[in-house]
């Protein structure tokens, strides 16, 4: 116990000491908070459209002014040629070009049908999908306005259609802050947890000074867990920050308990702080453990269910997000945040959690040895 | 009158892959001895020291340190040994008096003798005043002396010195040393690397080691007289010519 209390009045001096730590522990959790919510949406707006209207008739203006009324497209091209819009499309001026035929609106009144072209720009898979998604949305109500404008006159015709009336649950404004920031402060901790450690162990070797260490009587049991609980503090002491800035500048309040988080977190950060642990016992350098620690969370943050549903990942992929700690943590927060779940609810993870607590920390106190073969 | 032995090795060994880095060593070290372990770069001093400590397993062979046996007891005689590495090793970032308590710390000093301790070393090396410096703002000559007083703050059995004065100068070297011959009579056990002849010469008894065998062990004064030569830097020359492997 003493050996630990000395053990740990050291570690929190030279964390203490180190300006950088400081600053990076701070700093970065309010800049990632402040500004990645606003700026990561999955809402497409601006998206710029060209048109091309060969019928120039009164239908066709209502058309385009209902799309650009819709606030999600900006009219940025109005050429006479289709070939004229391909080049807009192709200089980056436009997104999608909606053509009207000549006709539309003659078509419409005296065939009761007609057709339209709408080419989309894919580079971004999101932003056409979205795109094209919102403008047939548009149109398809357009469709619905001029229907029944006309089926007054011929009302024993009636066509039968389904309407979807949709609630969106636990989130119903589709708010995509609510959505983003408990995801990002998955991220911070999970950075904090799996690089600091694992790079302040291997500062002491390259110090030398692990060396006087091994060469001491301290148990390995006793050195390990002096790295551990400095940063376990640490990365919850971020949460915190994070939780704060949540609550004061999102006004995101958890519908669950806080309490249920931290324990979660406690749980999680062990895990984290084992995998780092690893890292550290294999890499000889700093620069060899950060750049494993970057690819590693690089890789459990994009497989995480953070940025892309994981249901909608292949197979494969979905098996190895049950591999990825990251991925329960943000489940869990999502849960408990947006649906106020408790720890009833949560038992499958805390247990997956346990189990990879235990395996990265049983592989790392295996594989560190105060004494080479 | 017979001197109880506190290191005794017999045939050690340690092979990395094909190479044979100490090769059949034996000797004894005394109680309360300045023992000195000479030998070019390369020569497999370091690698000997180390399985001594109990930080590299050796091959085969056997040796004792303090009593107990280096393959099985090597947690046991981290309690006794104090280690100074070649690398200098105390916290740059943490305090004089910081780095003092720490290492008295872990090796289970009191609060009220790690406060005494501090005290004396702190009067010895002549740094009171400066006692709330960083270690990383000291000359490289205040910082050795530092290190070798740390490593027996916890008054060890043995002390292992792998070369401790390195880059220093003259003065601090002679410095040093007197710190080096007070420990001694302290009774505590020195075990030194070093290649600096003079040196050689401060020694109770000297062993040169070449191409990972000891090639001579004596007193200096024995030595220069087996090799007719009028200083330890003649000895070694001979002996060391004879090596095959190249220094680092």
């Amino acid at each position: 116990m003493r050996m630990l209390k000395i053990l740990l009045w050291k570690e929190l001096l030279q964390i203490y000491r180190d300006p950088a730590i400081i600053r990076i522990l701070f700093i970065m959790p309010m800049i990632q908070l402040l500004i990645l919510p606003l700026a990561a949406d999955y809402e497409i707006k601006n998206i710029n459209l060209g048109v091309v209207d060969h019928d120039h008739s009164e239908y066709s203006r209502q058309l385009v002014n209902k799309i650009v009324s819709s606030g999600y497209f900006r009219l940025k091209d109005y050429s006479a040629t289709f070939p004229q819009g391909l080049k807009a499309i192709e200089s980056g001026r436009t997104d999608l070009i909606l053509e009207i035929p000549t006709h539309f609106e003659r078509d419409i009144v005296k065939d009761n049908r007609s057709s339209l072209f709408v080419a989309v720009d894919a580079v971004n898979g999101v932003k056409a999908g979205l795109g094209g998604a919102y403008l047939q949305g548009i149109i398809q109500n357009y469709n619905q306005e001029v229907r029944t404008q006309w089926i007054q006159a011929q009302r024993f015709d009636e066509q039968p259609t389904i309407e979807i009336a949709s609630a969106d649950w636990y989130n119903p404004h589709m708010n995509y802050r609510v959505f983003m920031v408990p995801g990002i402060l998955v991220m911070l901790v999970t950075m904090i947890g799996s690089s600091f450690a694992a790079n302040n162990i291997v500062r002491e070797k390259e110090m030398g000074t692990i060396e006087q260490i091994n060469v001491s009587p301290i148990k390995k049991m006793q050195f390990i867990l002096g790295k551990l609980i400095p940063f376990w503090l640490l990365a919850l002491l971020v949460l915190t920050i994070g939780l704060l800035i949540a609550r004061l500048v999102y006004g995101i309040v958890p519908l669950g308990h806080y309490s249920t988080i931290y324990v979660f977190a406690t749980i999680y950060l062990l895990a984290i702080l084992g995998l780092g642990l690893l890292l550290s016992t294999y890499a000889q350098t700093q620069q060899q453990s950060m750049l494993v620690s970057f690819f590693v969370t690089m890789i459990f943050n994009l497989l995480s269910g953070l940025y892309t549903p994981i249901e909608s990942m292949p197979a494969w992929a979905q098996l190895i997000t049950r591999f990825n700690p990251v991925s329960y943590f943000i489940e869990v927060m999502r849960m408990v945040m947006l649906k106020g779940s408790g720890l009833a609810d949560i038992r499958y993870q805390i247990l997956a959690l346990i189990g990879f607590a235990v395996f990265f920390n049983g592989w790392a106190i295996l594989n560190y040895r105060k004494r080479s073969g | 009158m017979e001197k109880e032995n506190v290191i005794v090795t017999h045939e050690l060994t340690k092979r990395f892959g094909d190479f044979t880095a100490v090769d059949n060593v034996s000797f004894a070290v005394q109680k309360g001895e300045i023992f000195g372990f000479i030998g070019a770069n390369g020569a497999g001093k370091t690698t000997a020291m180390r399985m001594l400590c109990g930080l590299s397993l050796p091959s085969s062979g056997t040796a004792t340190v303090a009593g107990f046996d280096v393959y099985k007891q090597n947690e046991q005689i981290k309690k006794h040994i104090g280690y100074m590495s070649q690398k200098f090793s105390l916290y740059e970032d943490l305090t004089i008096r910081e780095n003092i308590r720490f290492y008295a710390g872990i090796y289970g000093l009191r609060d009220e003798r790690i406060r005494e301790k501090t005290d004396l070393l702190l009067q010895q090396l002549h740094m009171k005043g400066a006692e709330r410096t960083l270690v990383r703002a000291l000359p490289l000559g205040w910082k050795q002396k530092l290190a070798f007083s740390i490593a027996i703050v916890h008054d060890p059995a043995i002390v292992f010195l792998d070369e401790p004065t390195g880059g220093v100068d003259p003065i601090t070297r002679r410095e040093f040393w007197s710190l080096i011959y007070e420990a001694a009579g302290r009774g505590i056990t020195i075990f030194v690397t070093t290649h600096y002849m003079d040196e050689a010469e401060y020694c109770n008894r000297v062993s040169i080691m070449v191409d990972g065998r000891i090639d001579a062990l004596d007193s200096p004064a024995n030595l220069m007289q087996q090799y007719a030569s009028a200083s330890m830097d003649g000895v070694f020359l001979q002996l060391a010519r004879k090596a095959k492997r190249s220094g680092d």
